[in-house]
């Protein structure tokens, strides 16, 4: 069956939220609810909520990029000092700990920093193609976009759902 | 009673940090015609910003063909201006960790409107403190030769050396910044690309990254955006505290106290909060943007800077009273030498402007006279960096040794000439900063006012 995506846009997040609240109540064959999306001008975990539990998983690539980041900056420096004999020590340790640890300390937040962003950008999606899904500049100004994809029959209920709430306008398209 | 209602109600307005009636799309068009049409004083201010980093870029163009004589620096002073101009930047540099990162933690949201340009100004106050190290080296041709890299000179970093600590702070610290800049605005840059035309658009699109504030983008954002703050104030801390272990682990006199570390945080934090007021001022005629940058929001950051002067002074008593109790004679000496010798004029100055001045912030009336805000903001910038330059001069003039002794030091007309020319650098960056990207974050000013109304109106129903 062919499927199609509906965007509906709201005027504020209280109607978008008791849209999302119906459509999840009428429970409609063949929507997979992983597949509504709201795109919102701020961010609002309330109405997110009404989407249940998505998982972030942005924290995970921050442990990995600090530990990353705080071992394979010592390592590094450490093997540095250890291969660099010619450079006078005046009978100190090779590899002192303390000032080194100044160094993987800084290494620790670096890794921790870059690793963050990438995984953000990777959980985000980001970059991501405009044409790719439908989108109306309208809600980065002050509307609050719902957008469904799933079977034409379904997609169908899914509007009279949203007119029931008085959704300001709709947008369709063929999902690819 | 009416009249009563009226005039609370007129008082409630007063201070509230933002009118909780803009209609999200007027943010949008505030702020998007601020990059587009800003006043004249935008240009006048751009240009004078460029005619000083002109005369900085002169001095430095003659001190590169001439030879570092020509600073005026010798032996026992080896660090003139440049070492103390450079920690005033990097202290300046604190000013968006402040107001971005820790009082995002805990949820000021009337940083909102505000943030962003002192996030910038953390960015480029960086990048004009890094010239100053190359400006000190002097020989610029050669700087490969500080550069960890294997070769045949065996040269090779100290790496228990607090300058190269420095140097992977600051590198850390720079690059931390200005990805926390980008991706805090990447929600803005979409609402750019969706409202530009002509080059704009292209620009804005690429910025942007196809953002469309999906809530699975914005579950992202928001804890990615909260962890790289919690990363930048440890790291904020740790740049400065490192910035005073260049002078606390060495062995000149009056350097070598515990208390450093914390004393240089503090008046990094002081000078940061200054200038985010003296640019408050400034990008508030500029832009256009009294709706957002409000008098109580310039009131709220006068009262911080008030605070933090008070720990800055703090500080510095404990500094001279580490001193004149300690057993280092020459360290007291050199105290006594600052407050009595030549450099008194500028040392006084420093403790007057530094200590005494921001008592002014006590005023009310005072606090919300935008003249007189910015002539106060500019006297504790000026205490702040007459602090860095009494810290490294006096001592360098009166060291251990009797050899050492040279009181009549003053720097030349070239080493004031870079400095000058620093501002203009700093100032050319920022304003060519707030001509591309809002300077107001637009989606963060549109949720503090969604959250305000919705407080409010949770307070009229309980």
């Amino acid at each position: 069956m062919i499927a199609k995506r509906i965007l509906g846009l709201f005027d504020d997040f209280d109607r978008a939220s008791a849209a999302l609240r119906e459509l999840r109540e009428a429970s409609l064959p063949g929507l997979d609810w992983n597949d509504v999306t709201i795109k919102s001008p701020i961010e609002h975990p309330d109405v997110e909520g009404v989407l249940g539990v998505r998982s972030i998983p942005v924290r995970n690539y921050t442990l990995i990029g600090a530990l990353l980041g705080g071992s394979l900056g010592f390592l590094g420096i450490a093997t540095a000092q250890g291969n660099f004999f010619s450079q006078l020590k005046g009978g100190k340790p090779i590899i002192p700990l303390p000032p080194d640890f100044v160094l993987t300390y800084e290494m620790l937040i670096l890794g921790g920093v870059y690793i963050t962003v990438l995984g953000f950008l990777i959980c985000a999606g980001l970059p991501a193609r405009m044409k790719s899904e439908l989108y109306n500049v309208k809600v980065s100004e002050d509307q609050v976009g719902v957008m469904v994809k799933s079977n034409v029959h379904a997609i169908a209920e899914v509007r009279r759902i949203f007119e029931r709430h008085d959704v300001l306008s709709v947008q369709e398209e063929v999902a690819t | 009673m009416d009249s009563t209602r009226s005039h609370s109600s007129v008082t409630q307005e007063k201070e509230n940090d933002i009118r909780e009636d803009i209609a999200w799309a007027q943010i949008n068009r505030d702020v998007l015609a601020s990059i587009e049409r800003p006043r004249a004083t935008y240009w006048a201010l751009f240009a004078l910003a460029f005619s000083m980093f002109v005369v900085g870029v002169a001095c430095e163009i003659y001190q590169y063909n001439t030879g570092m004589g020509v600073s005026g620096m010798n032996n026992p002073n080896v660090w003139g201006l440049y070492i103390a101009t450079f920690i005033f930047w990097i202290g300046m540099s604190h000013s968006g960790t402040l107001l971005s990162a820790i009082l995002h933690i805990i949820h000021a949201d009337w940083r909102k409107p505000i943030y962003r340009f002192a996030e910038a100004m953390t960015t480029f106050s960086l990048m004009t403190a890094g010239l100053f190290v190359a400006v000190h080296l002097g020989r610029l041709w050669e700087i490969y030769y500080a550069l960890p890299y294997p070769s045949e000179r065996w040269t090779w970093p100290n790496f228990q050396s607090p300058l190269l600590w420095d140097a992977m702070a600051i590198f850390t610290y720079l690059s931390s910044s200005i990805l926390f800049l980008y991706v805090g605005a990447i929600p803005d840059f979409a609402i750019c690309r969706d409202n530009a035309t002509g080059w704009r658009k292209g620009f804005y699109d690429t910025l942007a990254l196809g953002w469309m504030g999906t809530d699975r983008q914005w579950r992202n954002f928001r804890v990615a955006y909260m962890t790289i703050a919690c990363f930048l104030i440890p790291l904020a801390v740790s740049v400065h505290s490192i910035v005073a272990s260049d002078f606390a682990m060495s062995q000149q006199p009056g350097w070598h106290i515990t208390s450093f570390p914390p004393y240089f945080v503090a008046g990094a934090l002081y000078s940061g909060c200054a200038a985010i007021i003296t640019l408050f001022i400034v990008l508030r005629h500029t832009f256009r943007f009294e709706e957002y940058m409000t008098l109580p929001i310039l009131d709220k950051t006068a009262r911080l800077t008030f605070a933090i002067a008070m720990v800055w002074t703090y500080l510095n008593l404990i500094e001279y009273a580490s001193v004149w109790y300690g057993s280092d004679e020459v360290a007291k000496q050199t105290l006594l030498q600052r407050a009595t010798g030549p450099y008194a004029v500028y040392w006084w100055a420093m403790n007057f402007l530094g200590s005494v001045v921001p008592f002014t912030l006590v005023f009310k009336k005072l606090r919300a006279n935008l003249t007189a805000m910015m002539i106060v903001s500019l006297l504790l910038n000026l205490g702040m960096w007459l602090e860095r330059w009494m810290i490294v001069t006096p001592t360098f003039g009166h060291g251990y040794y009797p050899w050492t002794w040279d009181h009549t030091f003053f720097p030349s007309w070239v080493q004031w000439g870079i400095v000058f020319g620093s501002f203009g650098w700093f100032g050319m960056l920022f304003m060519l900063f707030c001509k591309l990207v809002p300077s107001v974050s637009m989606y963060e000013v549109k949720e503090m006012v969604f959250h305000r109304k919705l407080a409010k109106l949770h307070v009229r129903e309980a």
